[in-house]
């Protein structure tokens, strides 16, 4: 299917004892990548093993401390990213950076040199998406696009400088399953044509079907060059985790009995310009079972968890109901006293301040506790709160008591559910509970979920990552331009049939009430 | 080639705690260079601006009178700006303050109005700079108009409302036309902490607010919840904390401070009403609350810094002919000195040179 272009002629970039440090922590240390032309070449990794850092020297974006970059067997320094892409290097980042209120082709102009008018942008808009399968109409405005597409728009804006290299930053995450495989056939069009591609990524299974040769990076070094296609997923998840990656263990459930959450026919306007409209979402969650919610990012989830936290309030009090109590126009506090507990998606700024020492952050879920009963601050009893939430979760912490922003994201996310869950909650709700989290946190998270389920709390997970909610949910639905799909127990489910839900085209005609 | 601050892994409380000296010593050096610059001798400006201040018992105690209201003032605004709310108009709610209390003066002014009247007054006075300061945050909070705009935009009509009334209706007709008021009783009188003495019972109160507020944001659910609003406000929502409310606490508590200012200045200091009842303190408290890095004891600290340099620019001008203008010129370098210190214990300077690709 592919050429094999390895053997002939110097690698288009070879990496040599690349090390950066940062302080104290060694990001990489001494890392080798030699990437052939036309090669799809994984780089897999846990959060936190320097992919990142990696990439960005790559880039242009940091400097390394040590080592040597050869482009085609010539050494060069790349100083920024202006010099990356006149290299020939083109990347494609996780975070989009596009402006909503312009147009795809005004996105793309913006990006080039001044050679580049909005003309010929058209035109030779035209041409790539054709070549590549790249469906993209200029004048659309970004902000009415879907994720798949506003990353096309980003493949394209690299394509348009015709890379030698192109490098995806977990290009998939945002995609439905449809959109990835999508992404795939142009990705493999393109190393036919001698494009080289770096693919970032910590999905094995897509690794195994796109490229030949992986890279594996633990704390900061290269453990393992492997063919993915060789090794089983089980395999390469040790070589990235460092040990044998444990299933998470099924508890034994005690009955579903008691109904903690209720939503009735919720809908609320969007809070933002953009914001997504919620529509009659209906949902049950009962004692001893896990409520999985999928879905693409941007399709209500932050806002139907404002809307269950009580951070953004209904009309209707009725909308709502947590232990058999309407509190829908109720606020956070009023739900944390019937025994709920929520964990918002963003660990830094909305579950915990990034300034403020662990101890001061338990004060955003705990206010009402010993911790600060009377008005006046426990301090002694909020940093008793804070050790054992980092005991009884594992939170890695670098000092004791240290400010939220200085933990990894697996360990402040550790610690923000931790801080939820210590407080036994009948009633849990969760966005994201593991994303960008490495692969030791997220089971040790999962596991902490189900458990909880397990002493029969009613768990909520939202969640865009499908392996997750098929891991611990019992019961599912799919969230879709604010509606919500019916909740089918998690074996009624197909892949397939999530992806179309995930599209909006499943038939998913009346109001569905899932019970 | 441009300059990129980039974090410091770790800073020693040591270097932090002397930040601030370093940026004392280098502000008087700047300010030297510039009176040497003006012909004057640098060293006879210490003298006049620090050294005779602070040896001399009737400056001290100038030095308290002046620091007192800048100290009232600046306490309330470190509530709005730990919430990360800009008012800017403690100028403003410190005339109200002033204005509200003395109208009861002069309305029980020669009658035989016993000892209420000055705690009532006292009381009048937090309320109409309470009141005033809710104003800008009513409307921030119900239009979202910037907080900014609205309370600097009030000083001004406070300042011309004080203006019409010496000028008009509440005219001392016995003033020989002069725009003040009459001269308060006794009874309307803040009276001195010391017999006969010049610092009257305002300072207690501003030792009162700086220990209260230091309980208040240090210790209390409240005051964490003022940090937590400034520094995450989404975390402060998802904490339950409604931001509506906490605007309007910390505008209602500022501005209740100055305007407690206020009266305290007009009846223990000035005794009267007159067209300017302030040389600029609600605007300099600003520069003291953040000289004093919102912090209540450092902001008693630098309420008697810049209360001396006040008192040293006066007898400066008086005595070496040196512009007063020269002391807010002072006032203004010691903020950037010590907000630059600031910056430089947590970030390291570095010079970016724009390499090329070889």
């Amino acid at each position: 299917m592919k050429p094999d272009v390895s053997s002939s002629g110097p690698p288009l970039v070879e990496l040599k004892g690349i090390s950066k440090r940062y302080g104290e922590l060694l990001a990489n240390d001494g890392i080798d990548l030699t990437i052939a032309p036309g090669e799809i070449h994984a780089l897999l990794g846990e959060n936190g093993a320097g992919k990142s850092t990696l990439v960005k020297i790559l880039y242009g974006v940091i400097e390394p401390t040590a080592g040597e970059i050869l482009w085609e067997g010539r050494p060069v320094s790349i100083a920024s990213p202006v010099e990356a892409r006149a290299l020939g290097i083109g990347m494609v980042f996780q975070h989009f950076s596009l402006f909503d209120e312009l147009t795809v082709a005004e996105n793309i102009a913006v990006a080039l040199s001044d050679e580049w008018t909005l003309s010929t942008v058209r035109s030779r808009l035209g041409e790539i998406s054709h070549a590549y399968g790249l469906a993209l109409e200029p004048d659309r405005a970004v902000w009415t696009l879907s994720a798949g597409e506003r990353q096309r728009i980003e493949i394209v804006r690299c394509l348009l400088q015709n890379p030698r290299l192109l490098i995806l930053d977990e290009p998939t995450s945002v995609l439905t399953p449809q959109e990835a495989e999508h992404l795939f056939i142009t990705l493999n069009k393109l190393s036919a044509d001698g494009c080289s591609i770096l693919y970032i990524s910590h999905k094995l299974e897509e690794v195994r079907r796109l490229c030949r040769n992986a890279t594996i990076l633990r704390g900061g070094r290269v453990v393992a060059t492997i063919d993915p296609r060789e090794s089983s997923a089980r395999e390469i998840a040790a070589l990235m985790v460092g040990n044998e990656v444990g299933e998470v263990r099924t508890s034994a459930r005690q009955g579903t009995k008691g109904e903690m959450l209720r939503v009735e026919h919720l809908s609320m306007a969007p809070g933002s310009l953009h914001g997504q409209a919620l529509a009659d979402i209906n949902l049950v969650a009962r004692a001893g079972e896990i409520v999985g919610i999928a879905g693409v990012a941007g399709n209500g989830q932050t806002e139907l968890f404002a809307a269950l936290s009580g951070e953004r309030l209904s009309d209707q009090a009725g909308a709502v109901i947590i232990s058999g109590k309407a509190c829908g126009s109720a606020g956070v506090d009023d739900r944390r006293r019937l025994g709920a507990a929520f964990v918002p998606e963003e660990r830094l700024g909305h579950a915990a301040a990034p300034t403020h020492r662990l101890s001061e952050n338990t004060l955003i879920s705990h206010a009402t506790t010993e911790v600060s009963r009377t008005g006046f601050i426990v301090l002694s009893a909020a940093k008793r709160l804070a050790r054992s939430i980092v005991k009884t979760f594992d939170v890695r912490t670098p000092e004791t008591d240290p400010q939220a922003r200085k933990l990894s994201g697996g360990n402040l996310q550790k610690f923000v559910i931790g801080r939820e869950i210590i407080r036994k909650p009948k009633l849990l709700i969760v966005d994201q509970p593991t994303w960008g989290v490495d692969a030791g946190a997220a089971r040790l998270i999962r596991q902490a979920l189900v458990d909880l389920a397990g002493e029969g709390s009613a768990v909520v997970v939202i969640s865009q990552d499908l392996d997750e909610l098929f891991e611990v949910a019992d019961r599912m639905a799919v969230i879709h331009h604010g509606r919500l799909s019916s909740l089918k127990p998690i074996n009624e489910w197909t892949k397939e049939a999530i992806g179309l839900e995930m599209l909006g085209v499943a038939q998913t005609q009346g109001t569905v009430h899932a019970l | 080639m441009r300059f990129e601050l980039t974090p410091r892994a770790s800073v020693s409380p040591v270097v932090r705690a002397l930040a601030p000296v370093a940026a004392f010593i280098t502000a008087f050096l700047i300010a030297g260079l510039v009176i040497w610059l003006m012909g004057r001798s640098p060293v006879a400006a210490f003298q006049v601006y620090v050294s005779q201040p602070l040896s001399d018992p009737w400056a001290l105690q100038e030095l308290l009178v002046k620091a007192t209201p800048l100290a009232l003032i600046a306490i309330g605004l470190a509530y709005c700006f730990r919430a990360n709310f800009w008012n800017i108009g403690a100028e403003g709610q410190y005339v109200v303050g002033a204005v509200l209390g003395s109208w009861l003066a002069l309305k029980t002014h020669g009658t035989e109005a016993g000892f209420w009247v000055l705690p009532v007054m006292l009381l009048l006075g937090i309320l109409g700079g309470a009141l005033y300061g809710l104003i800008p945050a009513f409307l921030k909070t119900r239009f979202g108009v910037n907080e900014i705009l609205t309370s600097l935009m009030l000083v001004y009509v406070a300042q011309l409302t004080l203006d019409y009334l010496v000028r008009g209706p509440w005219r001392d007709p016995k003033g020989f036309n002069f725009p003040q008021s009459v001269t308060f009783d006794p009874s309307a009188t803040l009276p001195p902490v010391l017999e006969a003495g010049r610092v009257h019972y305002g300072a207690v109160f501003a030792a009162v607010a700086v220990l209260v507020t230091a309980v208040v944001l240090g210790r209390t659910l409240f005051g964490y919840r003022l940090r937590l609003t400034g520094d995450a406000p989404r975390a402060a929502r998802f904490a339950g904390f409604s931001t509506k409310a906490t605007t309007l606490a910390v505008f209602a508590i500022s501005g209740g401070l100055a305007g407690l200012a206020g009266i305290a200045e007009v009846s223990g200091q000035i005794g009267q009403l007159q067209p300017s009842i302030s040389p600029g303190y609600g605007f300099t408290a600003i520069t003291v609350a953040f000289l004093g890095r919102l912090n209540p004891i450092g902001i008693l600290v630098a309420a008697l810094v810049v209360a001396l340099t006040f008192i040293g620019g006066e007898s400066a001008q008086i005595m070496l002919k040196l512009p007063l203008d020269l002391t807010q010129a002072f006032q203004g370098i010691l903020l950037l000195c010590v907000l630059a210190a600031d910056a430089l214990v947590s970030y390291r300077v570095r010079l970016i040179s724009r390499g090329v690709a070889k």
